[in-house]
């Protein structure tokens, strides 16, 4: 069998390599290859989404190596295993990258200056941003989500607009801090968590970890609960699956269920949560940590604000539901309204923002913080309407915002100006234009027959029909369709309607070229297709999200 | 395919041709294939009505959702409230399409219109064909996305632009009522079709008043207060009046904005279990009713009049909902699609022949150069107005049969109401089509009937409009009231407490109210063609005409207490909140730490003797603190 998800790795990454040291006079070829590697890429996702076993319980596509094995004496052993796989949820993540790396390779096409490193970073971050959504041993993860920083710390800072140093140091410190947080629980949790069957060899139970059977992990976690396994014997792990699983942690251990190490009126457990929590939520972003993403917006070239909108605002989403809900299932319940809260004042708050907006793409920067406060009361409700609906938001958002972004970069390449102000009219010049956006904006602000609909709809049913959260929080949430029909209409009046004016001059405005019909077209074609037979999604992620929900009850 | 599912087809696919074919499509297909596609939808609803066996028919089309254990389908299902609504959508829809030939036909857009109208009809099939209520709202939004499109048609007009931006706006905030009804029926009932939805509350022993049920009902009510246009959400539709006028008349009349009825009479077995809701849906409709015909009163825009006829025509609908009287106000839903849409393809035709003159202190005599315009806007003004026997003397005055019997002073301002119609439908025909013509020269000059695609459909609507009353005509008529008892198997397992009106009682509440509007219209004729009164000129009004005449200032009100307020925070919490607030404290901790690292810098000042002090300090502190157990 190939090793598919490694290759979607390393394939971006190889090439990076090779565009670094490709000498000078092939700087016209830089593009081409992101732009064949990319391609490469989605069609690997699309092959991982059309063979994907939608009925299946496990992780698909699994890779294993042991990576780094190290005896630390009482410390028991360290391991930390090359571990790749994907699920119902991941899926949709690798795939939303696949077609924003693509989409994002194309918009690419028009950075002139210093393509050498643009192109080597693009497709470092290609790579890292895949990494993400595979990786299922922690260690593996949070290596892959530090990664991404490096790339985008420079595709802002270098290629980015006038005020691209602070909004690059902000996007850098941000995420920084939130990442810290992730590293502190990281340790915990490795220091708390056993492999069974890493430890069943250390023991000598068994010789080869193929030889593990059920009964005997069953019989290792008995052992473990009672304290009769040896410091020295003990396996800890950063694999996923084992942290999922309350049975693998050390009886003794800060981060077991009955530990009662206490920071004030918070368990132990409890911090580790929230601050999981505050360092996915620093990366979705949510209020009130959410200032880094406009700066980084407005500055950022457009394929760079595609991608950053498109994937990496997921990752944050992700995170909630690969590590932090499933590692503390207890916790998640108990601050279900906190979270949804953040969720739905994200929404609103968003929503309201970006009505103040005078900068385009600073209002869909703050559209953004709106939609992805969908994604979060989604999750909190922790029922299946909502979390297939959180899942179904990202992906839409991923799709409807790249087109977002897109269309921004749009008038910004023709005029670098993205004033609302500066353009009245447009729909009578730029038709096609018009067209699209107007598609797009509708699309986003939750019309049904688009994405955005399913999303929106699943997200709010599932925080209203769970008895977790009190009905004012939804109902708070579902305020933001009526304000992002709001600024959404109220952008498309004040540039698109009424006699054309402009601060430029016609000329500078012509309708969308091909490249750019090139992009938006399928974009456009898909926001359509997954709103009219959600199921394409749905499908593969229900069974996932019901074996999710089972770590709850 | 069965015929079922071929009727939302043919519209669609009228939709993507010219759609995609914009520009390219000849302009003389374009027309025939918007309407073909219209015709051929009521040519398949006709023949499902006429060959309904009376039990309802489900089809399913495919699987549309599965989440977790909730199933949604994208299903059709046939009854007689949706076999209704079918003929009426696609019946004036149809008659509406061929009109449009006529009126477009000079527009650029004349392909991107039709693409639309024909989207509409697709949403406006969905909304009601549709087997639960996702399905219905989808439609439901799909309506409100087109009646958005073509509002704002010519949205070179920036007011017209913002007029459609209004109508979606408000739509979407009674749509958020209708989205968390549509939650709590998920919550409530695990599913959302109408069938199990139903089926439970039939079975499941549910007393009247049960507080699910009027939490649902009243929350439905919201979507539809905003898509019927009633109190407070009613302020859109006057504006809406922005559209071309087949536009105002299929949408603004005749049919989406009949989609809260639809609603509430779809789901009639839960508001008849929630009597608290009815007498909000009640009090609502009243109030609206009459509130929209004392502005109808002082318009002088003909479009705008028609409007506020429609508000208040609306809220008399919601009335008899409110009362019980369910196939009484869906007999007026029918009878006011027919003379309403008349009246604006009329005023349509007056526009037309009047070079886009929309005011009628301008106009005058017309009925000269517009006999058939005339004649047809005379049959639907006597419609509309109550008097017998043309249709609309029959739906309204069931309504406030019903009416009377459940409140006596509800009934008496429905009766105000019904004068305040009449004598604003006969003003708006007298200053239109009597007297002297008022407008420029050039105006008169160009004066002429329209073609016959635009008068084709006014003598049709008219020959509806004067007999429609007879589809439902009363026992004490010697009819047999062929509607109500058409539609009754859809109240079946409601508890609607049929107080049957007495026959006299039935004879003298229709004595009243014929005296009234007859009393009325005399009243507009000594007015305005006896005494040949002409509105005063913009400005000019004073009292209490000034505060009608600007519809009392509730637009102006809106803005005060919900637009601006909006705009102010949002403002605050970007430049406030945002900025002020999280960035200064994000940039001041970068700042803190960038100070303490110059200060802590210093400490690395590379000289040896400085080192050796600090050495010795942090020795002495180390054996300090290992000691300190020793001596204290």
């Amino acid at each position: 069998m190939m090793p598919i998800l490694s290759i979607l790795i390393f394939l971006p990454l190889i090439f990076a390599l090779v565009i670094a040291v490709l000498p000078q006079h092939y700087t016209t070829y830089f593009k081409w290859i992101t732009l064949g590697v990319t391609g490469v890429e989605l069609v690997l996702c699309s092959y991982l989404y059309f063979s994907f076993d939608k009925t299946a319980l496990s992780y698909q596509f699994q890779e294993q190596l042991d990576w780094i094995t190290l005896p630390l004496g009482a410390l028991g052993v360290g391991s930390i295993d090359y571990l790749l796989g994907i699920d119902g949820i991941s899926l949709p993540m690798v795939l939303l990258a696949g077609i924003v790396m693509f989409v994002g390779a194309i918009s690419s096409f028009e950075i002139k200056d210093k393509q050498r490193g643009y192109f080597g970073l693009y497709l470092l971050l290609t790579g890292s941003v895949i990494g993400c959504f595979v990786a299922l041993d922690m260690f593996l993860f949070y290596l892959f989500f530090e990664f991404m920083l490096l790339p985008m710390y420079f595709l802002i800072g270098i290629w980015g607009g006038p005020r691209k140093e602070y909004a690059s140091i902000k996007f850098f410190i941000y995420t920084l801090v939130g990442s810290l947080f992730i590293l502190l629980v990281m340790i915990g949790l490795y220091l708390s968590v056993i492999d069974p069957v890493e430890t069943a060899v250390q023991m000598g139970l068994i010789m080869d970890k193929s030889q593990v059977t059920p009964e005997l992990i069953t019989q290792i976690q008995q052992l473990l609960a009672e304290g009769k396994i040896l410091p020295e014997q003990l396996v800890h792990t950063f694999d996923l699956r084992f942290m999922a699983d309350a049975a693998n942690f050390v009886g003794d251990s800060w981060l077991h269920k009955a530990a009662e190490v206490a920071m004030g009126d918070f368990s132990i457990r409890a911090i580790a949560f929230l601050l999981l929590i505050a360092g996915f939520a620093i990366k979705l972003p949510a209020i009130p940590v959410h200032t880094w993403l406009p700066d980084a917006h407005v500055e950022a070239p457009t394929p760079v604000s595609v991608v950053l909108a498109g994937i990496l605002l997921k990752i944050g989403g992700y995170g909630f539901l690969r590590i932090a809900y499933p590692i503390f299932p207890e916790q998640a319940t108990h601050y279900a309204s906190l979270i949804a809260c953040i969720g739905a004042v994200s929404i609103v708050y968003g929503a309201y923002n970006a009505l103040a907006m005078k900068d385009l793409k600073k209002m869909i920067a703050y559209s953004s913080v709106s939609h992805m406060g969908f994604v979060m009361l989604g999750v909190a409700s922790i029922t299946s309407q909502g979390v297939n609906g959180a899942v179904y938001q990202m992906f839409s958002h991923g799709i409807l915002s790249a087109m977002l972004f897109l269309l921004v970069g749009v008038l910004y390449s023709r005029t670098h100006d993205r004033q609302i102000d500066s353009y009245q009219g447009l729909a009578s010049k730029m038709p096609v234009y018009t067209g699209f956006v107007a598609l797009t904006f509708f699309a986003s602000l939750g019309l049904p027959a688009f994405s955005g609909f399913i999303g929106e709809f699943f997200t709010l049913a599932g925080a209203f029909n769970t008895p977790l959260l009190p009905k004012w929080i939804t109902v708070l949430g579902a305020f933001g369709i009526v304000l992002g029909a709001g600024y959404f209409l109220w952008t498309l009046q004040r540039m698109f309607f009424g006699n054309f004016w402009s601060k430029y001059e016609l000329s500078l405005l012509p309708d969308l070229n091909v490249r750019e019909k090139i992009m938006l077209f399928p974009l456009a074609i898909l926001a359509i297709a997954f709103g009219i037979f959600p199921q394409l999604l749905l499908d593969v992620t229900n069974e996932t999200v019901s074996q999710f929900l089972t770590l709850f009850v | 395919m069965s015929l079922i599912t071929l009727i939302p087809l043919f519209p669609l696919l009228g939709f993507l041709i010219n759609g995609i074919g914009f520009r390219k499509v000849p302009n003389s297909l374009v027309g025939i294939i918007g309407s073909a596609a219209a015709l051929a939808s009521f040519a398949c609803a006709l023949s499902l009505f006429l060959n309904f066996s009376g039990t309802p028919q489900l089809v399913h089309v495919f699987d549309w959702i599965t989440v977790g254990k909730l199933n949604i389908a994208m299903s059709f299902q046939i009854d007689q409230l949706s076999l209704l609504m079918l003929l009426i959508i696609t019946g004036v829809g149809s008659l509406i399409h061929i009109y449009s030939i006529g009126y477009m036909h000079h527009d650029e857009g004349f392909g991107k219109f039709f693409a639309f109208l024909n989207l509409f009809l697709f949403f406006m099939l969905l909304l009601v064909m549709g087997s639960n209520y996702v399905v219905m709202f989808i439609g439901w939004e799909g309506v409100g996305l087109c009646s958005y499109l073509l509002i704002g048609f010519w949205n070179k007009n920036v007011n017209y632009g913002a007029a459609a931006r209004k109508a979606f706006i408000m739509n979407r905030i009674g749509d958020l009522g209708f989205l968390l009804g549509i939650f709590l029926i998920i919550a409530h009932f695990g599913s959302v079709e109408y069938a199990d939805v139903f089926g439970k509350v039939a079975e499941g022993g549910y007393l009247s008043g049960d507080k699910t049920l009027v939490a649902i009902t009243l929350l439905l009510f919201v979507g539809a207060m905003g898509k019927s246009a009633q109190i407070p959400l009613y302020t859109w539709l006057p504006d809406a009046m922005a559209g071309p006028t087949p536009v105002s008349a299929l949408i603004h009349a005749a049919t989406m904005v009949t989609a809260g009825i639809y609603m509430i009479i779809r789901s009639n077995i839960m508001y008849s279990l929630a009597p608290e809701t009815l007498e909000v849906v009640a009090w609502v409709g009243l109030a609206t009713a009459v509130f929209a015909a004392s502005i109808g009163l002082f318009q002088n825009d003909i479009k705008k009049v028609l409007a506020y006829s429609t508000v208040s025509q609306l809220g008399y609908m919601f009335m008899g909902l409110g009362v019980m009287a369910y196939s009484s106000s869906f007999f007026h839903v029918m009878t006011h699609a027919f003379f309403k849409a008349l009246l604006f393809l009329g005023a349509g035709s007056v526009i037309h022949a009047m070079s886009d003159e929309q005011d009628i202190r301008s106009m005058g005599g017309l009925r000269k150069k517009l006999p058939i315009t005339f004649i047809t806007f005379l049959i639907a003004t006597i419609a509309i107005s109550g008097i017998p026997p043309f249709a609309g003397f029959f739906s309204k005055d069931e309504i406030l049969a019903h009416v009377y019997e459940h409140n006596k002073l509800m009934w008496a301002f429905g009766l105000l109401g019904s004068i305040m119609t009449s004598f604003y439908m006969f003003r708006l025909l007298f200053l239109t089509f009597f007297g002297e013509f008022r407008g420029t020269k050039e105006q008169e000059h160009h004066l002429h009937e329209s073609p016959l695609t635009m008068t084709a459909p006014l003598m049709v609507l008219a020959v509806l409009s004067a007999i429609a009353g007879f589809f439902n005509l009363p026992h004490i008529f010697g009819g047999h009231a062929g509607l109500a008892e058409f539609m009754a198997p859809l109240f079946a397992h409601s508890h609607v407490e049929t107080a049957e009106v007495s026959e006299s009682t039935e004879i003298m509440l229709m004595v009243i109210s014929v005296v009234a509007a007859l009393a009325s219209a005399i009243v507009a004729y000594v007015i305005y063609v006896s005494k040949k009164a002409v509105p005063a000129a913009d400005g000019a009004e004073s009292g209490l005409q000034k505060v009608i005449y600007n519809k009392y200032y509730i637009d102006e009100l809106y803005d005060a207490v919900f637009v601006k307020p909006i705009s102010a925070l949002s403002t605050f919490f970007h430049d406030v909140i945002d900025f002020l607030g999280i960035d200064l404290i994000v940039e001041s901790i970068g700042k803190l730490v960038k100070t303490l690292s110059a200060e802590a810098r210093l400490l690395q000042n590379g000289t040896t003797g400085f080192y050796l002090f600090a050495m010795v300090l942090s020795i002495v502190a180390l054996l300090a603190w290992g000691l300190q157990g020793f001596f204290f």
